[in-house]
């Protein structure tokens, strides 16, 4: 798409196919159907419609971007061009589905589609020419929007996907917030129109203000003397931990209950950020430490398993905590050794292997006086705290918390010492580091150990939260997911392992219709990360540099003092 | 006295022989260069000394104590630094922090002593830092530090590279064509600039470069190889009348037609 020859119309049309490709799947998956009762402005707008309306403005949006140094009314064409195609495709799949008889091969292509695309109970035809003209009228706006400011675009853009997000966030929402404005801003089901339009407005002037005076901001911080500046950033960290100590109880049981999900997670992602992010080695069996630390956990605080509990005392949560964090070290350890002389794919394949042996031992009959076997193990120890017991989750948030703190300490640390430079050498050049005299198994062994280390850690409170324990829970999905936490959030990132484990791991729990859809809309997001933001949402500097290698030129960014030449070369 | 001594090393590719029983002595505190056309086995003969290649026969002895067959991390403990043909820094993170890594030997700061930073490992990493400034002003890059070394010029990149070797304090430093690809005046400030390394510094130096003038100019000894074997040695008045140099460099050219091989022996001869 990148080569330099003059946009043409047949380009807006290949855009518009793109969409539309992705708007028929959308339909025919099932999901334009599951969402249809969900509804984004009560009684006007669906979330099925939002989405393809939204597949229909994204699809021109960039048909107009490409056609930006053309002429205006060819920019303008291209997306109103762009915008139609993709309703053109659903019309044609509305009005294919009855005579082609399509059920038969889509279960989803049945009448209430039909229905859903061809709104209005009109005839076929008239509803088709309705969603042509949607479509095109979605992409008007879109290079409409393409003309505005760069500001005001940002600011427009943030605004909708905010207010459907607050939308689809009702059930959640709606529980945290005083009764009169939950009652003012939702109906039972959806927006009301005020609520939206109030919304959208406060969104709006927030965003805007916030992006046109950033730069003023951060500015005006980076000029302060150095004790005043200590003192805001104090008062920042202050602030922050505040907000998260009272968090459980603004937010109530259920998304308690969710944060502390993404909280193993992030300690998890952490972790991990350490092994992949710092030192550059691919683990695609990260899993295994976190399912070793959590049943090490079990196994010592279970009253279950007589055979173990003939030979080790049963232990109390803090008791068996260092057991846990210890026994997952040692793995690392152990695996470390003989792995990580090899390098990149082959590293990855052999911890993948590894991540599945740790899971198939744990369900293994052979074992299953010690593990469990299929059943796993139940009555793990919940921490206690003087004679209380916790057990909700909101008292369990605070145990998290402690943990993500001291992970985020011990990483933030490492990464800005003489560990952190030797991982980067690795990382960037294997050869070179050795030849700095930069022990290379002995670093590898060690981000290896910390990652371990930081997901027993997580394993074991995990553990603990779920009070029992099945083999299932570890599969590889976790490996990738945290994985993925780590990409979406910025490799080597730590506000970035937040920011990925809230968008991938927080989201989807609250967004109920999407659990159904979550590996499609999941798959979609990392494509579409890695093709337009592959440094991530909250990227490291490094990570930038290293991707947007041919976008920045020897711009003086980095010069304080100002006295940059530009390279003659 | 002789601080690196290379005896019969016989280096092996498969069928290829890249290094023949070669003899090098390189006496402390001097200048060694080392000379050929391409493909003569130059670096090959620097990866054997620095670890990377392992020669099939023979012996590495630096400072006494026989280094063939080490890993390179070890080989580089001991104080042997290098740079290389093409340029391998770091090139997405600060100046400084190139020179950082490269004072690796020197900290001791673990993980213990990164995470709780005792005032010990603070008054290292401060420590550190100074010392890397003055590492960079002896090659004047002091003004860039905080510049990511990417965005350095071509002929600063080069010298950051020599910074960064500079930092593990070694006690010879392998320089691989250090002027390659440089403007004259680059060139110059470098040929200086490897003199101090020697006067200043009190390094040794082994030395591969394929400018003429610049290894006539420092060289106190200069080794010529071809096809992997020593052909002569010398100091740069001997090497330059020795009819079997020219005769390597000259015949080539004129065999293969590459007027690349004229330069060269041109160079050798008149400089």
């Amino acid at each position: 798409m990148s080569i330099d020859r003059p946009f043409r119309l047949t380009d807006a049309v290949l855009y518009g196919l793109y969409g539309g490709i992705a708007a028929l799947l959308i339909a025919l998956v099932g999901m334009a159907e599951a969402f249809s009762k969900r509804e984004i402005i009560a009684d006007v707008i669906s979330m099925a419609q939002v989405m393809l309306m939204g597949v229909a403005f994204v699809a021109a949006l960039f048909a107009a971007n490409k056609a930006q140094s053309s002429h205006r009314s060819i920019t303008v064409a291209s997306g109103i061009i762009a915008g139609a195609m993709v309703g053109l495709l659903l019309a044609l799949l509305a009005l294919a589905i009855e005579p082609l008889n399509m059920r038969a091969m889509f279960v989803n292509a049945n009448r209430q589609l039909v229905a859903l695309l061809l709104p209005f109970d009109q005839t076929p035809i008239i509803g088709g020419v309705i969603l042509v003209g949607v479509g095109a009228l979605m992409g008007l706006a879109a290079a409409a929007i393409t003309y505005l400011p760069s500001l005001l675009r940002r600011s427009l853009l943030i605004s909708l996907v905010g207010v459907v997000l607050i939308a689809l966030l009702e059930d959640v929402l709606v529980v945290v917030l005083p009764k009169n404005i939950g009652r003012f801003v939702y109906e039972s089901n959806g927006l009301t129109i005020a609520g939206a339009v109030v919304l959208f407005v406060l969104i709006f002037a927030i965003t805007y203000l916030w992006l046109a005076q950033r730069d003023n901001v951060t500015r005006r911080f980076d000029r302060m003397p150095p004790k005043q500046r200590r003192i805001w950033s104090f008062a920042a960290t202050i602030t922050l931990l505040v907000v998260l100590f009272l968090l459980p109880q603004l937010i109530g049981p259920y998304l308690s209950e969710v944060s502390d999900l993404v909280g193993f997670y992030i300690i998890m992602a952490l972790g991990l950020n350490v092994v992949v992010g710092f030192a550059g080695l691919l683990d695609l069996g990260y899993v295994a430490f976190f399912a070793i630390g959590a049943y090490t956990m079990a196994v010592l605080t279970t009253p279950e398993l007589p055979i173990v509990r003939a030979v080790i005392p049963q232990l109390n949560f803090w008791q068996a905590l260092p057991f846990a964090v210890l026994a997952a070290l040692i793995a690392g350890v152990l695996l470390g050794v003989p792995v990580l002389k090899t390098r990149g794919d082959y590293l990855a394949i052999i911890t993948l292997g590894f991540g599945e042996i740790i899971r198939l031992v744990v369900l293994s009959d052979a074992l299953k006086p010690f593990l469990g076997g299929a059943q796993g193990v139940t009555g793990v120890a919940r921490p206690t705290l003087g004679s209380s017991v916790t057990d909700s989750p909101q008292e369990f948030y605070y145990f998290i918390l402690i943990g993500i703190l001291i992970a985020w300490f011990i990483t933030a640390r490492l990464k800005n010492s003489r560990l952190g430079r030797a991982w980067m050498a690795i990382r960037e050049d294997e050869d070179v580091a050795a030849a700095m005299s930069i022990n290379l198994v002995g670093y590898k062994l060690l981000a290896f150990a910390t990652g371990a280390t930081l997901a027993g850690l997580s394993g074991a409170m995990f553990g603990s939260k779920l009070g029992s324990m099945v083999p299932a829970s570890f599969n590889v999905l976790v490996s990738i997911n945290v994985l993925a936490v780590l990409i979406v959030g910025g490799m080597g990132s730590l506000p970035g392992v937040i920011v990925g484990a809230l968008v991938l791991i927080g989201l989807p729990e609250l967004l109920r219709e999407f659990n159904e859809f979550r590996w499609w809309v999941y798959g979609a997001v990392l494509v579409v990360m890695m093709l337009y933001k592959p440094e991530g949402l909250w990227p490291e500097a490094t990570r930038v540099r290293e991707l947007r290698e041919d976008e920045e030129p020897n711009e003086s960014i980095e010069d304080p003092t100002g006295l940059a030449k530009p390279s003659e070369a | 006295m002789d601080l690196l001594i290379a005896k019969n090393i016989n280096k092996r590719f498969g069928g290829l022989q890249a290094l023949t029983a070669l003899d090098v002595f390189v006496a402390e505190k001097s200048i060694h260069s080392v000379i050929g056309p391409n493909g003569a086995g130059k670096t090959t003969f620097f990866n054997c000394i620095t670890g990377f290649y392992k020669p099939e026969e023979g012996e590495v002895v630096f400072n006494g104590e026989e280094i063939q067959g080490m890993q390179p991390a070890r080989v580089a403990q001991r104080g042997i630094s290098r740079t290389y043909q093409n340029i391998r820094l770091f090139a997405n993170v600060t100046v400084l922090e190139n020179v950082l890594v490269g004072m690796h030997r020197h900290l001791h700061t673990g993980w213990f002593g990164a995470v709780a930073r005792f005032p010990k490992n603070n008054q290292e990493e401060a420590a550190a830092r100074e010392e890397g400034m003055r590492i960079l002003k002896f090659v004047d890059l002091h003004r860039k530090a905080d510049y990511i070394a990417k965005n350095l010029p071509y002929g600063e990149q080069r010298r950051l590279e020599i910074a960064r070797a500079l930092a593990g304090k070694p006690s010879v430093v392998l320089l691989d064509e250090p002027t390659a690809g440089m403007n004259p005046r680059e060139t110059e400030d470098t040929t200086t600039l490897i003199r101090r390394l020697r006067d200043d510094l009190g390094i040794t130096i082994l030395l591969i470069e394929h400018d003429m003038r610049v290894v006539m100019n420092v060289s106190d000894q200069i080794t010529v190889l071809d096809f992997g074997k020593k052909i002569a040695e010398g100091d740069a008045l001997a090497i330059r009348s020795n009819p079997q140099v020219i005769e390597a460099y000259l015949g080539r050219g004129a065999a293969t037609g590459s007027n690349y091989g004229h330069r060269q022996a041109a160079a050798v001869a008149g400089s």
